[in-house]
């Protein structure tokens, strides 16, 4: 993957808005990769936590959105509860959401669940992932 | 008397827990009143700085609590309890959300974050007390090897953990104190996928099936959980789980408060069995910790 990097992109109104939501410095990262290691959601994503946070740190939040990342975390905390640096990794990434969410874009149509398993479902797993992925 | 906050599972898919944990709670001559008033929490705590609006369901939950005069809610379901609490420390230690919300919500009476929102895990040891369990036990579950599953939301984040969550114990405490065999296995602070069983159901089920191998590698005969996503992810998803791994067989789970009620000795229609997979309540037969076949649901 090529990247282009300018004083533009580490500065722009993304990542400034990202920071904003999530009230997180991605720039603390010092890249040891703790959260990825710890990630139990890794199965499908092409980009781990580590590289996500250092995209963040060279402004490219298009790069980061472009991949599934966020929307396979499910919130389980463990990344910020190792990070050395004491970032809150998930708000990060409920920042990396939101900014699809709010653009209008779901990650789950609720139609494309079965029926049957709706109606097997707990209330909490609905509730939550419609929170959580839809806007 | 103590508050009681059900939320919306434990009506309806997770009666088993509510009922289970109701009656154990009884038979400690532990008194809770449920919260006459009480809406959805929300199951997930809102982390962006900019969403005040989806912490207003948990604080009006509280704001109820503290109406009714309680100065303890105790939750059954870790969901619950992780949001409410994440909510009550909000509103606790922000004070300018805690005005946004508390002017948001000016019908209401003004939150402060005074009520303590606790575990029923968390209760049984600080309060209750493990001697005490012991002292109540009928039916000690003798030889029966579970694996502690704690998940994600019991511990995590670390502001609201109901123990340091590196190297928990009070799961453990709470198998010894009725009788059985603690398992320890590395994956009982991992996630089971949560709600991406909703959208992204492999990696929820590649999850879930790490979990099961590792206690099963380890002996365990079954898994108690707290939580009524984990118990349906490793629970009633359990068979499209073990299918991600050769060899991997079925391994029965249950509410901590389900074998907490089996070893007070509560009747069977409390253990809500039915509402389990089938190898559940046949595991408890078979040792003879049940007698009945689970009443029909």
């Amino acid at each position: 993957m090529t990247l282009s990097v300018s004083s533009r992109t580490v500065r722009g109104p993304l990542i400034r808005k990202v920071r904003e939501i999530s009230g997180q410095d991605p720039n603390l990262c010092f890249q040891c990769g703790l959260c990825a290691g710890s990630c139990p959601m890794t199965t499908e994503m092409e980009i781990f936590t580590r590289r996500v946070m250092h995209l963040l740190q060279l402004g490219l939040v298009d790069e980061v959105m472009s991949q599934r990342m966020a929307t396979l975390c499910a919130s389980c905390h463990t990344c910020q509860v190792r990070c050395p640096r004491g970032i809150d990794i998930p708000r990060v990434v409920e920042a990396l959401r939101l900014l699809t969410l709010r653009a209008g874009e779901n990650f789950l149509a609720p139609e494309s669940v079965e029926r049957d398993r709706l109606r097997e479902m707990p209330q909490v797993a609905m509730v939550a992932g419609l929170r959580k992925l839809t806007g | 008397m103590i508050g009681y906050y059900p939320g919306c599972t434990l009506k309806t898919k997770a009666r088993n827990l509510e009922d289970s944990a109701l009656a154990s709670l009884a038979a400690l001559g532990v008194e809770v009143e449920e919260l006459p008033r009480w809406n959805c929490c929300g199951a997930v705590f809102s982390l962006a700085d900019d969403d005040l609006i989806h912490h207003v369901a948990p604080v009006r939950d509280l704001i109820r609590a503290k109406d009714a005069g309680h100065s303890t809610l105790v939750t059954l379901c870790s969901m619950c309890y992780n949001t409410l609490a994440r909510a009550n420390r909000l509103m606790r230690d922000d004070e300018e959300k805690r005005a946004t919300l508390n002017l948001f919500m000016e019908e209401e009476t003004d939150y402060f974050g005074e009520v303590e929102v606790v575990h029923l895990l968390d209760y049984l040891d600080s309060v209750v007390g493990w001697e005490a369990v012991r002292a109540a036990v009928t039916t000690p579950l003798g030889g029966l090897r579970v694996a502690p599953y704690y998940g994600c939301t019991l511990l995590r984040p670390g502001e609201v953990a109901i123990e340091p969550p590196v190297s928990p114990v009070l799961f453990s405490r709470f198998l010894e104190a009725i009788g059985a065999e603690v398992v320890s296995f590395p994956e009982a602070t991992s996630c089971c996928g949560s709600y991406q069983i909703l959208a992204n159901e492999a990696t929820a089920l590649e999850a879930c099936a790490t979990i099961i191998e590792g206690a099963t590698a380890r002996g365990a005969e079954a898994l108690a959980l707290s939580c009524p996503l984990c118990e349906y992810n490793l629970g009633r998803r359990q068979g499209d789980a073990v299918a991600r791994r050769s060899g991997l067989g079925r391994l029965p789970t249950f509410y901590f408060t389900q074998l907490l009620a089996v070893a007070l000795g509560q009747p069977p229609d409390v253990l809500g069995l039915d509402r389990n997979e089938a190898s559940s309540s046949a595991l408890l037969r078979e040792r003879g910790f049940v007698t009945e076949a689970p009443a029909p649901a």
